[in-house]
């Protein structure tokens, strides 16, 4: 345990299990398998929050375009359903069997190159996790190296999920077009539309997310992490102490996409369906203020911003639809205004001291650690030895 | 591709095509001049520009109904007050917003740019609410409609001319006032060294506030013009809004004439596609070129080399 | 005397800039440059506001790309480098103005400037050993602040600051160090005891400073160049330079 604890970090580790029994617990046990599997589907949104926590939070990259990662990861895990979902018999009344129903609508007689390899499972699990992470590569390469950064970078990444929408729609024939890729139903002959799977996915999808939790925990713990906080206030004495800055920059920002893709992989098997409506610019600008109202330094944040965000906008819109807008536009305008530092900010500037005192009356030995913070470890009054450092 | 045409037939397809673009020229010139101020002059990125402009747009369309009502006799004319209003308009709200929000996020680009993310949803669901979520129209005066026939083949609606010498005008207005006006080059002054520019009784603060103020307004203006070429809806400005911006970043933030060539460059280069491809394929190619180009050139294509 | 210099092969100097000329939009900030730098040597750069000593350093540590010209270090090419190419070659620079981590504490900007685990996987992995501990120490007490490592960056002085940013290029043990301007802000107690350190860490390696402190200079130097207008105006010892009428007439005698 202790050995877990040095891995990501004290700070995070009684929060990471308060959140481990609220997702694998609490949540499960008080809600029934409709509500469950919203709130599976909404933790899919998290893997992105969290993918931005570390590349815009720490790396101080803005990606306006994380739904594109997002979208790819689905879309690579719904070819693979929709292709076990369109075997020749279930697709006997087409005129090209064999083929997905939306190629026979749009009179494709047979399956085009690029959906081939996708009859393999283990090619589709690496293929939701490298395309993504491939095509982040590829701009991050382009844009780092030549150094475009900041607005200009927020502003290509939203054109890029503006061509990829358009592409997705447009070439129906190919991706299914507006509707996206439905009617999924097995998953190697098991039935995910039931609520037995269900149950189980939501597990799967949890436990995926701490996952990415405890490697995100990792980086920003390591030097690296410390590396991108440099990075942010001062890239060009990170870049004279000796190191490619334009490297650590792709390496985070393809870590941030390939984190949302597996997310996007899992909307497709809760949900059932991927669509073009995830991938462009709205979703993708609403996935950052997930991650906003969270704190953008907390990748706990992340998940308890991501669900409450998205929790609002399904009791909004089930009540009062016309005004979710108006909410949402304030939501923007008032974190980044007032509380630049989201949910985690406000935790660690008036909750924590109030926990503080409370646990000194108890005389209780350890106290409540801080959620997230960019500060290394507080000094303390002593010096530290050199011993000591070490373990810091 | 071009085999089952008659070279007659290509030279009418490019000039119609061409015209075409023309119009999205003038839309894209209209829009991009107000964020080139805003973004070229004062490194601010505002993500409800399409807002602003389709306010002009609504504005336009209530002045043209009051008209109707109220002064049919001169309706030809309510275009001309329309426009004025809807600058003053915008205007006004963008010197609001500038008080209210952007002066306390100069230092943070990427927050302002989620803030007015913000501001253009509440400004889109606002449209929907007051005037509901089909797109509305105006009635065009008489002498705005029909089109002049060039040849037998080629034909040019007249609405889609009038916009471009409006935009033509527009452009030179605003170029001529950054250049000579005491507010342009107070601007420039304020652009190039802030402190030097308040030491030297700039008031810098106000001086943000009329630029962003400005930027909104011809946005407004932008948004007037619209209304004679297409229909307004709540969110007809987000449709715009990432294109624009390519353009102004493409033609080289700080550069009035950059803007005008790279707007003429993208919005030729789509209509023109557009007719051989699909339009979403025209689109795409043409984003992915100017994005293309961008990578190989992040500081656009009508920059100077300057000392970091 | 440039001419003399000329003729001796690059390979004797540490660092040798040949012919360098930049222009900005046709505007030549540093003109047919040349400018020797010996093993050990303390060369101090003066001249005019203007005059390109920064861009020179900017030039040298690859900030700002020649347009003509070469630049050897030991023999190598830097012209072509990037950055953190010519950091690993062994140029260090520090910048006019501190720039140091002011949210890390004193400690963490040491050990980020640690020349290992630089590339991706190497940050990744990094691990606070007995060595690094060790190695940051001895740094901070050698520029004077050994008792604030655990203390956050930004609550240093301006002066503290500067040695912090010294500190950081010396954990790197550069052999060419380049200072822009190192006692600006300076109180004259931390001036003094800037030029002892300066003094004590160019034992070993070779230092390239911009200063306008005349009294610094003089306290330091070994040699000066006098840069006018992108170009040498003048070479030697301060003596020398001081009385030198083309010198006299546009810097020293305003």
């Amino acid at each position: 345990m202790n050995k877990v604890a040095a891995f990501i970090g004290k700070n995070q580790y009684s929060h990471m299990i308060i959140l481990a029994l609220l997702l694998l617990v609490v949540l499960p046990l008080s809600l029934d398998i409709f509500r469950l599997n919203l709130v599976g589907k909404y933790l899919t949104y998290a893997f992105v929050a969290l993918g931005l926590v570390l590349c815009w939070g720490y790396g101080g990259i803005l990606s306006l375009g994380q739904g594109v990662f997002f979208g790819l990861g689905g879309y690579c895990m719904a070819m693979f359903l929709k292709l076990e979902a369109s075997s020749p018999e279930n697709t006997a009344i087409q005129s090209t069997p064999g083929i997905p129903d939306f190629m026979d609508w749009n009179q494709l007689t047979a399956l085009p190159w690029f959906w081939e390899p996708f009859h393999s499972f283990t090619f589709t699990v690496f293929a939701v996790i490298l395309v993504p992470a491939i095509f982040a590569f590829i701009i991050a390469v382009a844009m780092f190296k030549r150094r475009v950064g900041g607005v200009y970078f927020a502003i290509i990444t939203q054109a890029v999920a503006a061509i990829m929408t358009i592409l997705i729609i447009g070439q129906q024939g190919y991706t299914g077009g507006v509707n996206g890729i439905t009617d999924l139903r097995t998953l190697h002959g098991w039935d995910i539309r039931t609520d037995d799977a269900k149950y189980i996915l939501y597990y799967v999808n949890a436990l995926l997310l701490f996952l990415c939790l405890f490697v995100a925990a990792f980086v920003i713990k390591s030097k690296l992490g410390r590396l991108l906080v440099a990075m942010r206030e001062r890239e060009d004495r990170v870049r004279f102490s000796g190191y490619d800055v334009s490297a650590f920059k792709i390496f985070i920002f393809c870590l941030a996409a390939a984190i949302s893709a597996i997310g996007g992989a899992m909307f497709t098997l809760q949900v059932g369906f991927m669509s073009p409506s995830f991938v462009g610019i709205v979703p993708s600008i609403e996935m950052v203020i997930f991650c906003a109202l969270g704190g953008r330094l907390s990748i706990l944040g992340a998940v308890y911003g991501t669900l409450l965000v998205n929790y609002a906008k399904t009791s909004f819109s089930e009540t009062f639809p016309e005004l979710w807008l108006f909410a949402m536009g304030a939501l923007f305008i008032g974190v980044v205004m007032a509380f630049p530092n989201g949910l985690a900010g406000i935790y660690q500037r008036y909750m924590e001291p109030w926990l503080l005192k409370l646990s000194k009356k108890d005389e209780s030995p350890s106290a409540p650690a801080v959620g997230a913070s960019e500060k290394a470890p507080e000094s303390s009054d002593e010096p530290m030895t050199s011993e000591e450092r070490k373990h810091a | 591709m071009f085999a089952e045409y008659t070279a007659a037939e290509l030279t009418s397809i490019f000039a119609m095509q061409g015209f075409a673009g023309l119009i999205l020229f003038s839309v894209f010139v209209l829009m991009a001049l107000g964020l080139a101020i805003i973004f070229g002059q004062m490194g601010v990125i505002n993500m409800a520009h399409g807002e602003f402009m389709i306010l002009g747009a609504y504005t336009t369309y209530l002045i043209s109904n009051l008209f109707a009502d109220y002064l049919p006799g001169i309706y030809s004319s309510y275009f001309f007050i329309a426009m004025i209003v809807a600058f003053f308009v915008t205007g006004a709200l963008g010197a609001f917003v500038e008080w209210a929000m952007i002066r306390h996020l100069y230092h943070r680009p990427l927050d302002t740019l989620l803030a007015t993310w913000g501001l253009s949803l509440i400004m889109q669901q606002f449209y929907r609410t007051v005037f509901g979520a089909r797109e509305v129209g105006v009635t065009l005066p008489d002498w705005l409609m029909g089109s002049i026939a060039v040849t037998d083949m080629v034909e040019i609606p007249i609405n889609g001319l009038f916009v471009m010498g409006l935009t033509i005008v527009i452009t030179v207005g605003v170029a001529l006032m950054m250049q000579r006006s005491h507010l342009g080059k107070q601007t420039r002054a304020v652009v190039q060294n802030r402190p030097m520019a308040a030491a030297v009784g700039i008031n810098t603060e106000k001086v943000d506030r009329l630029t962003f103020a400005l930027g909104c307004g011809i946005a407004g203006v932008a948004g007037s013009a619209f209304t004679m070429i297409g229909s307004t809806g709540p969110t007809s400005g987000q449709l715009y809004i990432v294109d624009t911006f390519l353009v102004v970043v493409f033609g080289g933030a700080a550069s009035l004439l950059g803007t005008v060539a790279s707007a003429f460059t993208i919005s030729q280069a789509q209509s023109t596609m557009e007719f051989f491809l699909s339009g979403s394929m025209a689109k795409v190619l043409t984003l992915l070129v100017v994005v293309g180009i961008l990578m190989l050139r992040p500081q656009g294509l009508f920059t100077l080399k300057v000392r970091r | 005397m440039l001419e003399s210099t000329k003729s001796i092969p690059a390979k004797d100097f540490v660092l040798s800039v040949e012919g360098l000329t930049v222009s900005f939009d046709g505007f030549k900030a540093v003109n047919d440059l040349s400018l020797y730098v010996e093993e050990q040597e303390i060369r101090v750069i003066i001249g005019p506001n203007g005059a390109g000593k920064t861009t020179v350093l900017d030039l040298i540590c690859g900030r700002t790309k020649a347009t003509e010209g070469s630049i050897k270090f030991k023999g190598k090419e830097l012209t072509k480098l990037n950055e953190h190419q010519i950091v690993h070659a062994g140029v260090g620079r520090k910048f006019q103005n501190p720039s140091i981590y002011e949210d890390l504490t004193v400690f963490e900007n040491l050990e980020l400037s640690y020349p290992r685990g630089r590339n991706v996987w190497g940050a990744l992995f990094f691990r606070r050993d007995a060595e690094v501990v060790a190695k940051v120490e001895e740094i901070a007490d050698m520029i004077f602040l050994g008792d604030k490592l655990d203390m956050s960056a930004d609550l240093l002085s301006h002066g503290q600051k500067q040695w912090l940013e010294i500190g950081m290029l010396l954990i790197q043990d550069p052999e060419l160090l380049m200072l822009d301007e190192p006692v600006a802000g300076m109180s004259v107690s931390e001036r003094k005891q800037t030029a002892e350190l300066l003094q004590r860490i160019t034992k070993d390696r070779s230092v390239l400073v911009i200063e306008h402190d005349m009294q610094f200079v003089a306290d330091i130097a070994d040699r000066v160049t006098v840069l006018h207008q992108g170009k040498v105006l003048s070479e030697g010892s301060m003596d020398r330079v001081q009385s030198d009428p083309k010198v006299i007439e546009v810097y020293l005698g305003h």
